[in-house]
C-alpha cells in the first residue's frame, strides 16, 4: 500500500467489522479496529492482523457518541483516515405497534446518525488528500421488508440514501461512498435467527461468511474501484435477486 | 494553538488556501468573486477545513451560503473569530 492513511472500522471486535479490518490489513493499510465494549475481541482482531504481518490498533469508542468518533477518526502517525467502514450496527426488533420510542430512537441513532456523523468527519481530509473511500454496511433489509424490524429497515433503507446523495456530492474529488447489503451471514446478530429451512430459500444454498462480505468491503475501498460510486453492492447469495 | 485572526492572517491563508485549491495567484483580490474564480462548493468545504484548522473557527453551510466575494470570505472569518 503505498498511500499514505489509515483504515477505520467501526464495530470490528466481531463478526464482519472483524472480517473487513482483516481483510483492509491484508490489502495493506494499517487499520483501527474500533470497538464499545468487547476489548478482547478488538484484541483478538489486533492480534490476528499482526500475526499475518498486518498493522492494526484497537480503539475504544461508542460511534453513539460524537466526541468519541472525532477522537477514532482523528490523523494520527499513519496520516489521515482515507478509509472509513461504517458497520457498528444493533437491532432492536420488534412489530411496529409495539416498538418504543427507544427502540426506535436507539437504532436510527446508531446505524443512520453515526453512520452521517462518521462521514461527516471523516470527509474533509480525504477531500483534501483527493482520495477516499466510505463504506457503509446496510442490509438487504431495508430494500426488502422483514416483519419485526420497521426500525432497523428504516436505518438502514436510510444509509442507502445517504450513500448516494454523499457520493454525488464528493465523486469530483477522487472520494467514493458506497454501500454493501449483506444477507443472511452468520454473525453473533444473526445466530439466533440462523437454522430450520432458511438456506433453502437461498439460491446459494448456503449462509454467508463475514468473509464474504469483507471481500466485497477490500474491493470497494482498493484503487481498482475508483469508478464505482453511490452504488450498494449486494452480498446474499442470491436472495433478494 | 490557533493563528490570531486578524485581517492581514486571514488574507494571506485564505489566499494561499485557493492558490491551494487551484486559483492563479493574480486573479485574487478581495473584489473577485468565488464564481468568477471557479471556486466550487467543494471548494469551500476545504476553504472552511483550512480556516478551522488554522484559525479554530468553523464554518458551516449556512455560514457561506451568501458568501459571493473573496473579501465577504475574510471578513466573515475574522468577524466569526471576533
Amino acid at each position: 500500500m503505498a498511500r499514505e492513511g489509515v483504515a477505520v472500522v467501526t464495530g470490528a471486535s466481531r463478526g464482519i467489522g472483524a472480517a473487513c479490518a482483516e481483510a483492509l490489513a491484508e490489502a495493506g493499510w494499517p487499520v483501527r479496529v474500533n470497538y464499545r465494549a468487547d476489548e478482547a475481541g478488538a484484541r483478538e482482531v489486533v492480534a490476528r492482523i499482526e500475526a499475518a504481518g498486518g498493522r492494526a490498533a484497537a480503539v475504544r469508542a461508542d460511534v453513539a457518541d460524537p466526541e468519541a468518533l472525532q477522537r477514532l477518526l482523528a490523523p494520527g502517525e499513519e496520516g489521515p483516515v482515507v478509509v472509513l467502514v461504517n458497520n457498528a450496527g444493533l437491532r432492536r426488533d420488534g412489530l411496529a405497534p409495539q416498538l418504543g420510542d427507544e427502540d426506535w430512537e436507539q437504532v436510527i441513532d446508531v446505524n443512520l446518525g453515526a453512520v452521517f456523523r462518521a462521514t461527516r468527519a471523516a470527509l474533509p481530509a480525504m477531500l483534501r488528500a483527493r482520495f477516499g473511500r466510505v463504506i457503509n454496511i446496510a442490509s438487504v433489509v431495508g430494500p426488502q421488508a422483514n416483519a419485526g424490524q420497521a426500525n432497523y429497515a428504516a436505518s438502514k433503507a436510510g444509509v442507502i440514501g445517504f450513500t448516494k446523495t454523499v457520493a454525488v456530492e464528493v465523486a469530483r474529488r477522487g472520494v467514493t461512498v458506497n454501500a454493501v447489503c449483506p444477507g443472511l451471514i452468520e454473525t453473533a446478530l444473526t445466530a439466533e435467527i440462523l437454522g430450520g429451512d432458511l438456506e433453502q430459500r437461498i439460491p446459494a444454498r448456503r449462509v454467508g461468511t463475514p468473509h464474504d462480505v469483507a471481500a466485497c468491503v477490500r474491493f470497494l475501498a482498493s484503487e481498482e474501484a475508483s469508478y464505482v460510486t453511490g452504488t450498494t453492492l449486494t452480498v446474499d447469495g442470491g436472495l433478494s435477486a | 494553538m490557533a493563528t490570531e485572526a486578524t485581517k492581514e492572517n486571514v488574507e494571506k491563508v485564505i489566499y494561499d488556501g485557493l492558490v491551494e485549491l487551484g486559483t492563479d495567484r493574480a486573479q485574487l483580490s478581495r473584489e473577485a468573486t468565488l464564481e468568477d474564480l471557479e471556486v466550487d462548493s467543494l471548494d469551500l468545504v476545504e476553504l472552511a477545513q483550512i480556516v478551522e484548522d488554522e484559525f479554530g473557527v468553523e464554518l458551516r453551510g449556512d455560514d457561506v451560503k451568501d458568501v459571493e466575494t473573496v473579501g465577504q470570505v475574510i471578513d466573515l472569518v475574522v468577524s466569526k473569530a471576533g
